[in-house]
């Protein structure tokens, strides 16, 4: 496995367990279908979320936020859709939302996390 | 809530408006966007501010960032916004103190780098600042001495975004950096007008270029080529009284306007300006598409515009003249609004007699057809013409004129300048009272008033040449208020029949 793919999994790795920490209810994880991939589905109460987490091991090339581009946010919305005809509605979730998780992880220092709930 | 606001200023012409810059920071992906009305330059300070912030070590947000330009309705250009818009940006992120950046006015573009580079219309905008009643101004380093200009106003000179973010209270370590400065230029000594002294012979021309200083007329001086006339012209300004502080901070702020550098000492001379007489309109009285730049005359404020070969220049950049000539300010009316500019100047006009130039000269003959003479001072149009007061006919200077004329005689600039100096302080007393400054400006009925006629029976000559039709009743006004600079050179209380037959001798000595 590549470095950066290691990287990549290290994140949603600290990214989850940050999220069931808060009380979310993980549904899925690296979900994948022809068009793309969802990192993480979960449940926040009575809202649907899915996650985009980007991982970084330092801001050289900028903050992982800055990542996410219009491209990629218009696919996680397809993507959210393709998910929930694949899977069917979830009991209990009565909104949808869309995250996007930064987890900036340095080489043998702990991460740290931002989180930014409903980004359209 | 993560709001800061902060504060610029917009210029359209020379006048300065207060602009708030606001600042929001929301939660959502990273984003930067610039709203109320900014042009392209200024829609471009995103990715300057951006970047300038980061290599300053200082970087802005990683949210959604929305700059909001209030007024929104009121159209902004230029790269001036840049510092103000980097300052609302830090202070809604609390990296500096909101209620500091909230009190403060910022000038300034940026560089990639962090530092500030010397921006254009500096001066005019710490003007606009100060008449808005604000106390502290913070500009590029590169032009601290030319806001230092404005009196009643606390300028603060910093090197880059940091340095900002700095005096503002960020906790942040000083970095030294070199500062961004303009070239430096010798600013009087680089205008090289030669000395009125220079002048050999052409006596009558040299009193006659007295007159229209002393008196404020626009003069126009007709000759063949070699007669000396951009020689004359370009001595003008030299003999004019220096600028008053007003009129001095319309000139650097105009210098300013334009890109040129200004210097840490107000103007004090009178600037010159000789456009090229393929100029267009919009180069003479200014213009521009998105942003209104000032043309020649603006630059002239309070100088002396002088168009060499005065027939060669396009009839329609000659009549925008008119207006200025007529009000004194200078309007220009676009799409984005309209701009004043100072159009107070003193006009020389230069022409030869006719195309080849020879046309009346002893000693030379002329070659063009009647018509073609009258063709070429024809371009000139009768309605500018008639605000030129002193129309003198140029000679050229033969040997034995030359050596007769020696050295002596000659009349010095500062010499000149003290009789100006003089005679215009007169007319000033004399016309403390009413709106006007030099004899150029008063109107026919304050001639005619108890004020303003001359001694009894001065103007017998004058008389006689408007009933046999030599003249007309414009013409009979202008040569009394020229009459009136010439008892003012003299000293005279009033103008005497001397004085009154010396400027019949101005006005009609050509065409």
């Amino acid at each position: 496995m590549a470095a950066k793919d290691e990287l990549g999994r290290r994140g949603e790795r600290i990214a989850e367990r940050a999220l069931t920490g808060r009380g979310y209810e993980i549904l899925d994880r690296n979900w994948r279908c022809p068009e793309g991939e969802i990192d993480l589905v979960a449940r926040d109460g009575e809202a649907l979320v899915f996650i985009e987490v980007k991982t970084r091991s330092s801001t050289r090339y900028g903050h992982p936020f800055e990542a996410i581009t219009p491209g990629k946010l218009s696919r996680l919305r397809r993507l959210a859709a393709a998910w929930l005809a694949a899977r069917g509605p979830v009991p209990g979730a009565r909104r949808l939302r869309i995250d996007a998780i930064g987890v900036l992880a340095p080489r043998g220092a702990p991460a740290s996390i931002e989180h930014l709930e409903g980004i359209f | 809530m993560h709001v800061a606001r902060t504060h610029a200023i917009a210029l359209l012409g020379l006048d300065g408006t207060v602009v708030d810059i606001e600042a929001d920071i929301s939660n959502n992906l990273p984003g930067f966007v610039l709203i109320g009305l900014p042009d392209l330059a200024l829609g471009q300070a995103r990715e300057r501010v951006r970047a300038a912030a980061a290599n300053a070590g200082c970087p802005i947000t990683h949210r959604k960032l929305t700059i909001n330009l209030s007024p929104a309705a009121l159209p902004k250009h230029g790269t001036a916004f840049d510092l103000g818009i980097a300052m609302a940006a830090l202070a809604a992120d609390r990296v500096v103190p909101a209620d500091s950046v909230d009190r403060v006015i910022h000038l300034g573009e940026l560089a990639l780098d962090g530092r500030l580079r010397p921006t254009p219309g500096i001066l005019p905008s710490v003007l606009a600042a100060a008449r808005s009643g604000y106390r502290t101004v913070l500009v590029p380093a590169g032009n601290a001495a030319e806001a230092g200009l404005v009196d009643g106003i606390e300028i603060v000179g910093v090197t880059s975004v940091r340095d900002a973010a700095i005096w503002h209270g960020a906790a942040l370590d000083p970095i030294e950096v070199e500062p961004l400065l303009l070239p430096p230029v010798a600013l009087e000594s680089a205008r090289d007008e030669g000395d009125l002294a220079d002048v050999a012979g052409n006596r009558d021309a040299v009193e006659a270029l007295q007159v229209a200083a002393a008196g404020g007329h626009h003069l126009f001086l007709l000759g063949p080529p070699g007669a000396g006339k951009t020689m004359l012209a370009s001595r003008l300004p030299g003999i004019l009284p220096d600028l008053q502080v007003e009129a001095a901070l319309e000139v650097s702020s105009l210098r300013s306007l334009s890109g040129l550098a200004v210097g840490e000492r107000l103007l004090t001379r009178p600037p010159i300006e000789a456009p090229h007489h393929t100029a267009s309109p919009a180069a003479i009285v200014g213009g521009g598409s998105g942003v209104l730049r000032p043309g020649a005359a603006a630059r002239a404020a309070h100088g002396v515009l002088f168009l060499d070969e005065a027939p060669e220049f396009s009839p329609h950049a000659l009549d925008a003249l008119r207006q200025p000539l007529e009000s004194g300010v200078i309007t220009i009316s676009r799409a984005a609004g309209s701009a004043r500019f100072p159009g107070r100047f003193q006009l020389v006009l230069a022409a030869n007699p006719c195309p080849c130039g020879n046309a009346g000269s002893r000693d030379q003959e002329c070659l063009c057809t009647p018509f073609a003479q009258r063709r070429y001072l024809g371009r000139l149009s009768g309605p500018l013409l008639d605000r030129v007061d002193i129309r003198l006919r140029v000679e050229r200077i033969t040997a034995a004129q030359l050596r007769a004329a020696g050295d002596g005689g000659r009349v010095s600039s500062a010499t000149a300048r003290g009789r100006v100096e003089r005679a215009r302080a007169l007319a000033r007393a004399r016309l403390r009272a009413t709106p006007w400054l030099v004899n150029a400006d008063v109107p026919g009925t304050w001639l005619r008033s108890p004020a303003g006629v001359p001694e009894r029976g001065a103007t017998a000559v004058l008389d006689r040449a408007l009933e046999r039709g030599g003249i007309t009743m414009r013409g009979y006004d202008r040569v009394l208020r020229m009459a009136w600079t010439l008892a003012d050179l003299d000293d005279a209380p009033r103008p005497d029949a001397g004085h009154v037959g010396r400027a019949l001798l101005l006005r009609r000595a050509a065409a």
